[in-house]
């Protein structure tokens, strides 16, 4: 990764590289070669499968892979019931499965195994993925308030208790409030995501320049620069709990709308 | 002035607008804090609106950042 001078490139981290397949495999004009994204979900997805298949054995005292997967389906459960009702409790399926997805995803591209050679990507640090994300979790909101209000659910942009001149006004502005909901939930996890992951290769570029600088330079930039990366991993592990759990909640949130309306 | 010195200056600018919501998530975790300290009964409750807080405090700071990152790569 480290170029010549000793520079570190921040943003090549982000660059796709097909694994294996490129080139020839082509659908409709588009390159489907397996890339490096397409490696690190299938990571995600067969780690999150064992994950929660150790803890499906249901038995009646759960031991503590049991627990530590009950804990997450509770929380998400949990999370539901308060923000949706009892109606919440079908989505649970989907709530989880997006949680968990993106924690799993967030917390793999921060797994330091780059010593190791191997170099983690963080997939979620991409608008394609979480575009993706952000557009299945808007239709469900479209289809579900569609399904079980028809035409009524247009009401949606125009709450309660509104005076009539209002209405053209707060319609407007409820509709790209509710327009803009995918943009904003999309862009919060891979901005978060790759502005965190940018940090930490900066200040990486600090501790090897500051080394290669020489004794006296390399004490007094790199060693601070390195303790703050410490830090600022820390902060990221933070960072992908919170953004994996907002996601899940505005989802949630969303779909309230869908089913309560206002 | 170079078209290339006022991107790198824009984009410097644009740093402003994250540290206003750091000004912003403090606000939200710290009202918080000093509400919940007052009544600890209810602060469980609240944590759900103090996550949608943040995350509409936060998403401001974001956009400053995508703001820069267009500045600096994209235009």
């Amino acid at each position: 990764m480290a170029a010549e001078e000793g520079k570190v490139d921040p943003m090549h981290q982000f660059q796709i590289e097909p694994m294996f397949g490129s080139g020839n495999w082509e659908i409709a004009g588009f390159n489907i070669a397996f890339t490096n994204s397409a490696f690190w979900m299938a990571i995600t997805v067969i780690l999150l499968w064992v994950f929660v298949y150790g803890g499906m054995k249901r038995e009646l005292v759960p031991g503590r892979w049991q627990m530590a997967v009950e804990s997450f389906t509770g929380f998400i459960d949990d999370m539901l019931e308060a923000n949706v009702g009892k109606e919440g409790r079908k989505y649970v399926p989907y709530i989880f499965s997006l949680f968990m997805f993106i924690l799993f995803a967030n917390l793999l591209g921060l797994m330091p195994i780059g010593v190791l050679g191997l170099h983690p990507f963080t997939f979620t640090s991409h608008f394609t993925v979480t575009g993706v994300l952000a557009v299945i979790s808007f239709s469900i909101v479209l289809i579900v308030g569609f399904w079980k209000h028809g035409f009524k659910f247009f009401t949606l942009f125009v709450p309660h208790g509104t005076p009539v001149p209002m209405i053209p006004a707060i319609a407007l502005i409820e509709f790209f409030s509710f327009m803009i909901r995918p943009f904003s939930l999309a862009l919060r996890l891979f901005v978060a995501m790759m502005a965190g992951h940018v940090l930490l290769k900066v200040l990486s570029s600090f501790v090897i320049g500051g080394i290669n600088a020489g004794m006296g330079i390399g004490v007094l930039v790199s060693l601070p620069s390195f303790a703050l990366m410490v830090a600022i991993s820390a902060l990221e592990i933070l960072v992908a709990g919170i953004q994996a759990y907002v996601f899940a909640l505005l989802t949630s949130l969303y779909i309230n709308d869908a089913e309560h309306l206002h | 002035m170079e078209a290339e010195a006022a991107k790198l200056i824009g984009a410097g600018l644009a740093a402003i607008g994250a540290g206003m919501s750091a000004i912003g998530v403090g606000n939200v975790f710290g009202s918080f804090l000093e509400s919940a300290l007052r009544n600890p009964g209810a602060a469980d409750g609240q944590q759900g609106r103090l996550f949608i807080g943040f995350a509409a405090a936060e998403l401001l700071g974001l956009l400053a950042f995508v703001v820069a990152m267009i500045l600096i790569f994209v235009a």
